[in-house]
């Protein structure tokens, strides 16, 4: 017989009552994924990362399939801060959803008005700064390659947002030193982090002999990723075990949440995998809970950074 | 409340034959009630490669027609040209495989009230939705001709039960294998003036769409051309298979073609700036 898990979860000072969440850029605002499930069911829905003008994004094709993966080109695609709050977070609401939103900026002083917008919206549970999203033209504007503009980002939300709003830092993979990008953006305010966003890369398309997207370089995704997301979480949790991690990176099952969870995930991001299954981030928050169930966990924060124990052991 | 998707479910269903007809196959899924929701145009996007395949993404295929009244309850017909690895993985499926469907998704092709003159135009494995379409018109009154084009002749699909829905069929292909030698927008313009058509449904190669709807600016024929971009989810959640469409206020967005379309109003759509940004908004 098998126990009920006590499956809630917290970032910073929100709340969550199990930790499913969407992933940035793969639930749009959410009425797309409405007609599978409910969504106040999953842990929250957080929105498509938005930036202060409405905005096109890169040409097509945007998508390419890899093995076990897929790359996109999106390019922050949007409505604009305007519209979305105006037109997306209240209808979340409305479904009971927990929202956090997802903001993107050019420069340090558009996440501030960003925040600024954020600040006056009520019923939002947190918000994810998007600091490295991959495709944008310019690769000196991924603010989280670079410690310093981290960590500029994040005071200049924070100091905006005052003292409320949980602040989700989104880092990238893609640097050298990840932990030390963490803590700079920890010291700066950020009370959680989300790792991790989608690995540069390219496909070349064999008929045109040219890089197959139009924005030729592209964000991987899906299962093919999941190692550098277990890993990423491992080294970041190991040196910071008191921030949670919001994990995500290939996660398509509840073995896969598991060992992002095992690893030092506090919550779990279901992205890529809802493209190929609409219900995936319902399914996976029930196999999570029966493989905590059938290992002896109680709660989900007993097994958060499990993986983590020394070679003894701990009793649970 | 969902507002879009909203006639959409996920569901396993079984294959009830597959057939190879021409370069192409014909495959009917025992779907049951999911027909009763699904409109010529919808499309189905459908999980490949198997459990624990590397394909992680659903293909996506229009929906060429639906029976509500067969022995097996309601079938789904598509017609899947075998031509990447998901579709080959599909084609290559027995009878009795269980799959993944998510159904009916995207617009449909709208119906009109009064019977009206109806030009019909597929292009390859295209003509398959235009059938079922074909079908609706008539038991509405319309008179139906359609136009079907290939490259090469085994490339036309045109079943003889399909050929009963419509007063005319012309067939054109580029090596002259099957019909007249050509193009379908060879003489469209005349014949769209012969017959008085009304409206055009066209369904094909975005080439083709954007040469029919060039050819029909002169004229004041309605143009509904069913689109084909990549897509990721085939829900609206990856924003991989958007359009540039002009707005009401004549500004240009980037649509969803899987919601927003497939079926779309041809002389919204910016032709021109396919695969390009618009100006900045």
């Amino acid at each position: 017989m098998t126990l009920p898990v006590d499956m809630s979860t917290t970032l910073g000072n929100a709340w969550f009552p199990n930790p499913l969440f969407t992933a940035s850029g793969c639930a749009s605002s959410g009425k797309e994924l409405a007609q599978f499930f409910p969504l106040k069911e999953i842990g929250a829905v957080v929105t498509k990362s938005v930036m202060s003008k409405p905005r096109h994004g890169r040409p097509t094709p945007r998508m390419a399939e890899t093995p076990s993966g897929m790359l996109n080109s999106i390019g922050l695609q949007g409505p604009g801060i305007d519209a979305f709050l105006a037109n997306d977070v209240p209808w979340l609401l409305e479904q009971k959803a927990r929202v956090i939103v997802s903001i993107a900026g050019e420069t340090i002083e558009e996440y501030a008005t960003l925040a600024r917008k954020l600040r006056s919206t009520s019923g939002i549970s947190a918000v994810e700064v998007n600091i490295s999203c991959p495709n944008v033209e310019n690769r000196g504007l991924v603010f989280a390659c670079d410690p310093d503009a981290s960590r500029r980002v994040i005071d200049g939300v924070r100091k905006t947002i005052g003292g409320e709003l949980p602040i989700i830092a989104k880092l990238s993979p893609d640097v050298t030193d990840l932990v030390s990008i963490a803590k700079g953006v920890v010291d700066a305010g950020a009370d959680a982090l989300a790792l991790i966003n989608t690995v540069l890369g390219m496909v070349i398309n064999l008929d045109t002999m040219r890089p197959h997207l139009g924005g030729k370089t592209g964000g991987l995704s899906g299962p093919a990723i999941k190692p550098i997301a277990v890993r990423a979480i491992y080294q970041v949790h190991a040196a910071l075990p008191k921030v949670p991690i919001l994990g995500m990176g290939g996660v398509a099952s509840g073995k896969d949440a598991l060992e992002l969870i095992l690893a030092g995930a506090s919550g779990i991001s279901v992205g890529t995998a809802s493209f190929g299954n609409p219900r995936a981030v319902i399914e996976v928050r029930d196999q999570l809970a029966q493989l905590l169930s059938a290992r002896g966990f109680t709660t989900l924060s007993q097994a958060v950074g499990y993986a983590h124990r020394s070679e003894e052991g701990v009793s649970l | 409340m969902a507002t879009i998707n909203k006639n959409a479910v996920q569901q396993i269903v079984s294959i009830l034959s597959n057939k190879r007809v021409g370069a192409y196959h014909q495959i009917i899924l025992n779907v049951g009630d999911i027909v009763k929701s699904c409109r010529p145009g919808n499309f189905v996007a459908i999980s490949v490669g198997g459990p624990g395949s590397r394909m992680i993404l659903r293909r996506a295929f229009a929906i060429s027609r639906t029976s509500e009244n067969s022995q097996y309850g309601g079938t789904m017909e598509l017609i899947v040209a075998p031509h990447g690895s998901g579709s080959s993985w599909l084609c290559s499926q027995p009878e009795g495989t269980e799959i993944d469907i998510v159904a009916p998704l995207g617009t449909a092709f709208g119906i009109p009230t009064e019977p009206i003159s109806a030009l019909l135009i597929g292009g390859g494995y295209g003509s398959a939705p235009l059938f079922g379409l074909a079908d609706v018109l008539k038991t509405r009154g319309c008179k139906v001709d359609m136009l079907l084009g290939a490259s090469v002749g085994s490339k036309i699909y045109a079943p003889m039960e399909g050929k009963r829905s419509v007063n005319s069929l012309k067939i054109y292909t580029e090596d002259g294998s099957m019909g007249e030698t050509g193009r379908v927008t060879e003489s469209l313009l005349q014949i769209v003036q012969d017959r008085n058509i009304d409206v055009v449904y066209s369904c094909g190669p975005m080439a083709m769409l954007r040469a029919i709807t060039e050819i029909l600016a002169a004229t004041d024929v309605i143009h509904q051309c069913a689109v084909e971009e990549s897509m990721a989810c085939g829900i609206g959640i990856c924003m991989t298979c958007v359009l540039p469409v002009k707005s009401a206020d004549g500004s240009t967005t980037m649509a969803r073609s899987c919601i927003e379309g497939p079926v779309m109003d041809g002389a919204q759509v910016r032709w021109d700036l396919v695969g390009k940004v618009p100006d900045s908004l």
